[in-house]
């Protein structure tokens, strides 16, 4: 399944935020955990990770530093910062509450043939 | 993780495509080239082979164009491009990035150094006057020795030449406020300013392209020069209202110490901030020259009328003549440089007919001049100033009438535009050697007067 662009965009900020909550990580790295954490349907094109990264460090929610990797190249690792957390809080209760709100209508709302098949 | 000499072309190649794309920075393309090796590696690590892999891998990165223009929506500043004086540290392994900040600042500080040495031992008089290119000219040439990392061989050509002025310009028993005193001290910036050249193209003199780049420089460094220039001036004024106002008198301390320091020293550090931005900034000659290009061409035409309203050519004063060759040596001088910004492979068009009429109003003006000073000769006879006036003439005359011949040709499309541009840089020896036959072999023929 194929999850929509929009959405995807949307829930980019939150995504890398909440990665980052684990600790400091590179780009490539990043976009690996976002594949295995969405089992493949959440998938960005890689290069727009990094514009993405850029204005969150911009805002002040992450902080960059040039590293080493094992192969000996320049790497960029991205932390997240105090500020980034209490975003990532605030961001957290919004999603809560949007997430309650489509579960409610989803619950009573009449659901489409396909899906209720499964339910029976 | 084994990587493959096609690969790592492949990888360059498209290091080359990204860096093209201005919103994207070096460091940038670091971080994203790291990103492309490392799905490559995974995707070798499935099984594909090199080309499979990195062609997964680019696909993965995403449409370019999209992603350049979402770099360029978090970074709008950089399409101002910026000139980063102390370049970020993206190439490591190299010189530290303030070394070269740290050698221009050393030469221009040794200019300063040279010049005020020269204004204590030679008084400030004519013999200051004949040596101040000499003072200044070896550090401009030090920092493309430098930069350039010239050879044992080019530094020497460099040297022969510049002793044997030095040599020439001191021995020689100048009349006081002799005529050929005040000749050689005009010319031999001209021989120095060309052995810069020299020094600017790398030794590769024999190069079109790159005599061409030297007159790009020379054009960007005039401006950068006066508005260093201009900035200076407001610093110093607003400083010196401020001391004169609390009763200080700052005049001595410009004289002795600031003007000898800056006036030279600004010299280098404006060489280097061409040098420095000519990969970052769009030139500004291309504006300049179409702005400049119409209102030279008015201002010949005004002069041409009011000659020919003032008649008589005899009568024309020397000092006018003094005063129309250096407007013409300023037309040349735009006509080089407008035709430097050109887009040689562009198509004939508007800018060009324009050049033309600036090559054929100058040629006229040039024409009343020639006239003028052979008149002048009949009647009053030689002088070291006529015939170096007549010479300078004579070889402006060749210029722009060879110029024109190859607009025309070019404008009716007989001619490539590179023929115009190789006959400009062919042409440009002929002065300096001019300049130096005036600054060695006038003076003994005219018996230093």
């Amino acid at each position: 399944m194929r999850i929509e662009k929009d959405l995807v965009a949307a829930a980019a900020t939150p995504l890398v935020l909440g990665i980052l909550m684990d600790g400091e990580l590179y780009g490539y790295a990043i976009l690996k955990r976002v594949g295995e954490l969405s089992g493949g349907s959440m998938q960005w094109t890689d290069g727009m990770l990094y514009p993405l990264l850029h204005r969150l460090e911009r805002l002040g929610y992450v902080s960059s530093s040039w590293g080493t990797s094992e192969a000996g190249r320049r790497r960029k690792h991205y932390a997240i910062t105090p500020e980034g957390r209490a975003v990532l809080a605030e961001r957290q209760e919004q999603w809560t509450v949007v997430a309650d709100a489509l579960r409610q209508v989803w619950q009573t709302a009449q659901r489409p043939p396909a899906a209720a098949e499964g339910w029976a | 993780m084994e990587l493959h000499a096609e690969l790592e072309a492949q990888i360059d190649r498209w290091r080359g495509y990204v860096q093209r794309r201005q919103a994207i920075s070096a460091a940038d393309i670091d971080e994203l080239e790291d990103h492309l090796r490392e799905q490559i590696a995974d995707r070798q690590a499935t099984g594909l082979d090199d080309e499979e892999a990195f062609l997964v891998a680019i696909k993965r990165l995403g449409n370019l164009d999209a992603v350049s223009r979402e770099f360029a929506r978090e970074h709008s500043e950089r399409l101002w491009k910026q000139l980063a004086l102390v370049p970020e540290g993206s190439d490591d392994g190299g010189a530290p990035p303030w070394r070269e900040l740290a050698v221009v600042l050393a030469l221009a500080v040794g200019a300063g150094l040279a010049v005020k040495a020269g204004v204590a031992w030679m008084d400030g008089g004519a013999g200051l006057a004949r040596n101040l290119g000499l003072l200044v000219f070896p550090f401009l040439a030090s920092y493309f020795v430098w930069k350039r990392r010239l050879t044992v061989q080019v530094a020497a050509a460099l040297l022969v030449p510049f002793a044997a002025l030095a040599v020439v310009l001191n021995i020689y028993p100048f009349a006081p406020g002799g005529s050929t005193e005040i000749l050689a001290v005009l010319h031999a910036p001209v021989v120095l300013w060309l052995l810069a050249g020299v020094a600017y193209v790398g030794g590769r003199w024999r190069s079109d392209g790159r005599r061409m780049d030297f007159a790009r420089f020379t054009g960007e460094l005039a401006i950068y020069y006066t508005l260093l220039a201009l900035g200076g001036a407001v610093l110093i004024g607003l400083t010196f209202a401020v001391l004169q106002i609390v009763g200080a008198d700052p005049e001595p301390l410009l004289a002795e110490w600031i003007l000898p320091f800056a006036i030279p020293g600004a010299l280098v550090v404006a060489a280097w901030l061409v040098e420095a931005k000519q990969n970052v900034v769009e030139n500004i000659a291309p504006v300049l020259t179409r702005v400049f290009t119409p209102l030279t061409i008015a201002m010949l035409l005004a002069i041409l009328a009011v000659l020919a309203a003032a008649g008589g050519l005899v009568d024309i004063d020397r000092n006018l003549l003094i005063l129309m060759d250096a407007i013409l040596v300023l037309v040349l001088c735009l006509l080089l440089y407008s035709i430097s910004a050109r887009d040689s492979l562009a198509p004939p068009g508007l800018s060009d007919a324009l050049q033309l009429a600036l090559v054929v109003t100058a040629l006229a003006v040039d024409a009343v001049m020639l006239t003028a000073m052979l008149t002048r000769i009949a009647e009053f006879g030689f002088s070291p100033n006529k015939i170096a006036a007549l010479g300078l003439n004579l070889l402006l005359l060749v210029h722009l009438v060879r110029a024109g011949w190859l607009t025309v040709g070019f404008l009716r499309g007989q001619r490539r535009f590179t023929a115009l541009e190789r006959w400009q840089t062919q042409y440009l020896p002929v002065y300096g050697a001019w300049a130096a036959i005036v600054v060695v072999v006038f003076p003994p023929v005219f018996s230093f007067a």
